[in-house]
């Protein structure tokens, strides 16, 4: 029995009666995650739906990279269930593709935009292929698809922040996968790059992918998204945008932690 | 000399140009391996690991004497160094995860406690009857005096081997070095692959003690990585070129060893290497010192050409004397001060720049980038087109530009 597959008895002693929706690319059943005592995530149910772009709101701490991170089996969780398309995770890494938070990088590695664009290709390489030229030619067009094609061979860490985002966009696209899981895409980025990056990933959407994006803006929830996942160490809901998004919702999310002012300032569904 | 030449060419005997060789793949083996070893920022495990194998050297020797062996077989010292290097890797790790200690003060406890109890086992074997031939303290400093030609093809076949993974690994090693969160959602299990690496730097280790000795195998799993990093921005050129320098250190410092006896080996190839790193760290384009001069220089040049160009724009007269010569030497001014026709059009074109630039400053709060701009960098090599683009819609339209 691996850990993705653990299943414990949800808490309410409900849930775990029905399989775990098949079509969904992304499923998961009483997930919970602990990194001392105190959870980050406890007994999470979420179902996201397919060919959609969803958003995974809630209020910092609340636990929303937790969740990105213990879905892709990146930290262990306590219990819980995981479905990518109805399958457990490790029969379905080639349909995945992760943006990771850039915080973590080392920008002074020797490594240039393009081969890190090529690193979303290692997968399918194996250890011993040769990068071929259509190996080149599929990472570059992944560039042009980010408007980075130009920077090709510079070193990462001449970048700005918005371009590093967009080569690790690329470095996705370049995975060729069915479900694209993005941390904070958004994250300390200027105007031109939210734009490219919201552009390419409504592209990946018309082309039937599923992307599902932790995001923090909740002014463009509404412009952007789809399908909205509450989260704040419980999951708090999820639905349609035009029907999910509503102040009850964000109150309940956020508790007192939401100004007023800046409520009215969203678009809200039935406001 | 005649004697180092010989050596160098291979012409100073059989023995000593295996030696030679062995040398030189164990110097790829440890300039590749250091390569993920600095990559991954875990350099100083690796002196750990080196100091744990001197109570393994010892502990195989007395346990080679006890069973009747004669307990100077490279083989056998060797198989005693690496289960004990193995212990100090696995006592550093268990005391960082099981303690609140950190990985540097588990690394200097278990380093000075595994070299301290290694000595003590020296220094009782040398008093020994057996002990005191056995050249044990050869496996500190390292030496080719005595080498047997079944030592040479250890050490040669050994440092095949770990090259030979490692090509095999070079891209997940890559992956988990730089980005160990998306290397694991891809599906590579990151701890197998530190492991790896790490069992990669015992190998090296083990397999050099006899010609580099423990406490200076260190600096060849390092020095190469960090030189050939000055000269490449690209991982596998980094990891070939650390190999290739790594070998050729190896390979003269064996052969000047062999010309000279009585030269420990290990501070030789060190030396040697060292030498390699302080001709990069001077004269490696971009990133050597000689470099950073130049481009001083250059920026100099190039903030008096801007204050030029912009002079023109604003039709102000010039004084500054290195400004005039820099805008003469380019044609962009006459000899009296008139602005050429071509210094006309870079004026207007800097006027422009100048202002997306203000424009970029505001949008992007990020010293590293806007902090490049030196006025000569055309606008169109650090920003994309479309961010461009993003600038000039907010400039409003063109404005015509005075002549």
């Amino acid at each position: 029995m691996t850990a993705e597959t653990l299943t414990l008895a949800a808490t309410d002693g409900t849930a775990t009666a029905a399989g775990l929706d098949p079509s969904s690319p992304l499923a998961v059943r009483g997930l919970t995650v602990s990194y001392g005592e105190k959870p980050a995530l406890f007994s999470v149910d979420a179902t996201f739906p397919a060919g959609a772009m969803s958003a995974i709101v809630g209020p910092n701490g609340a636990g929303k990279s937790t969740f990105l991170k213990a879905a892709l089996g990146l930290i262990p969780a306590v219990s819980g269930e995981v479905r990518i398309f109805g399958a457990p995770l490790s029969a379905a890494r080639d349909r995945i593709a992760y943006v990771p938070q850039r915080a973590s990088i080392d920008w002074d590695f020797p490594t240039t935009v393009i081969d890190v664009v090529l690193m979303g290709r290692y997968r399918k390489l194996g250890l011993f292929r040769r990068v071929s030229r259509s190996e080149r030619a599929a990472a570059l067009e992944a560039l042009d698809r980010v408007g980075m094609e130009a920077f090709a061979d510079r070193q990462i860490g001449q970048l700005s922040g918005g371009q590093q985002q967009r080569v690790f966009l690329a470095r996705a696209l370049a995975q060729e996968a069915e479900l694209y899981l993005l941390d904070e895409p958004f994250a300390g980025v200027d105007a031109a790059t939210e734009k490219a990056i919201i552009d390419v990933l409504k592209s990946l959407k018309a082309q039937g992918k599923s992307v599902i994006a932790v995001h923090h803006d909740l002014s463009t929830v509404a412009d952007y998204f789809d399908h909205v996942f509450f989260v704040n160490v419980r999951a708090m809901g999820e639905g349609p945008v035009d029907r999910a998004f509503t102040p009850g919702a964000l109150a309940q999310t956020y508790g007192g932690r939401l100004a007023a002012t800046h409520l009215d300032q969203l678009t809200l569904a039935g406001g | 000399m005649a004697a180092f030449l010989d050596a160098l060419f291979l012409q100073a005997g059989y023995n000593a140009a295996l030696v030679a060789i062995g040398a030189a793949l164990l110097g790829f083996a440890a300039g590749t391996a250091g390569t993920f070893l600095f990559l991954r920022k875990r350099a100083l495990v690796s002196d750990a690991v080196a100091h744990a194998t001197l109570p393994g050297v010892g502990i195989a020797f007395l346990v080679m004497v006890a069973i009747g062996g004669e307990g100077r077989s490279l083989a056998g010292l060797l198989l005693g160094s690496a289960l004990s290097a193995f212990a100090g890797l696995w006592l550093v790790e268990w005391i960082a995860r099981a303690t609140r200690l950190s990985e540097d003060a588990a690394i200097g406890a278990v380093l000075s406690v595994f070299f301290g109890l290694g000595v003590v086992l020296l220094t009782v074997i040398q008093t020994l009857d057996r002990g005191r031939q056995a050249g044990l303290e050869d496996f500190l400093l390292g030496s080719t005096a005595g080498m047997l030609l079944q030592d040479a093809m250890i050490i040669a076949g050994g440092g095949a081997a770990v090259v030979a993974v490692i090509w095999a690994l070079r891209r997940p090693m890559t992956l988990v070095a730089f980005d160990p969160g998306y290397a694991a959602a891809t599906g590579i299990d990151t701890r197998r692959i530190d492991l790896a690496m790490m069992g990669l730097v015992m190998a090296v280790t083990v397999i050099g003690l006899k010609l580099v000795g423990l406490i200076l195998i260190v600096a060849l799993l390092i020095i190469p990585s960090v030189t050939a990093r000055f000269w490449t921005d690209r991982v596998e050129r980094v990891l070939w070129t650390a190999g290739l320098l790594g070998a050729a250190a190896g390979y003269v410092g064996a052969a000047l060893s062999a010309s000279a006896p009585d030269l420990p080996t290990g501070p030789i190839i060190v030396l040697i290497a060292a030498g390699l790193f302080a001709l990069s760290l001077l004269f490696a384009p971009a990133r050597g010192v000689l470099a950073a001069i130049l481009s001083r220089r250059r920026f100099q040049a190039r903030v008096h050409r801007r204050q030029g160009l912009l002079a023109l724009t604003r039709a102000e007269p010039i004084h500054d004397p290195l400004t005039i010569r820099i805008l003469r030497r380019e044609g962009l001014i006459r000899p009296d001060g008139v602005p050429t026709d071509e210094g006309r059009a870079l004026a207007a074109k800097i006027a422009r720049d100048e202002r997306r630039w203000d424009i970029a400053r505001q949008v992007h709060q990020d010293t590293s980038l806007t902090g490049r701009y030196d006025g000569l960098t055309p606008i169109e090599e650090v920003f994309a087109p479309d961010e461009i683009a993003d600038f000039d819609a907010r400039l409003g339209p063109p404005q015509p530009v005075g002549g």
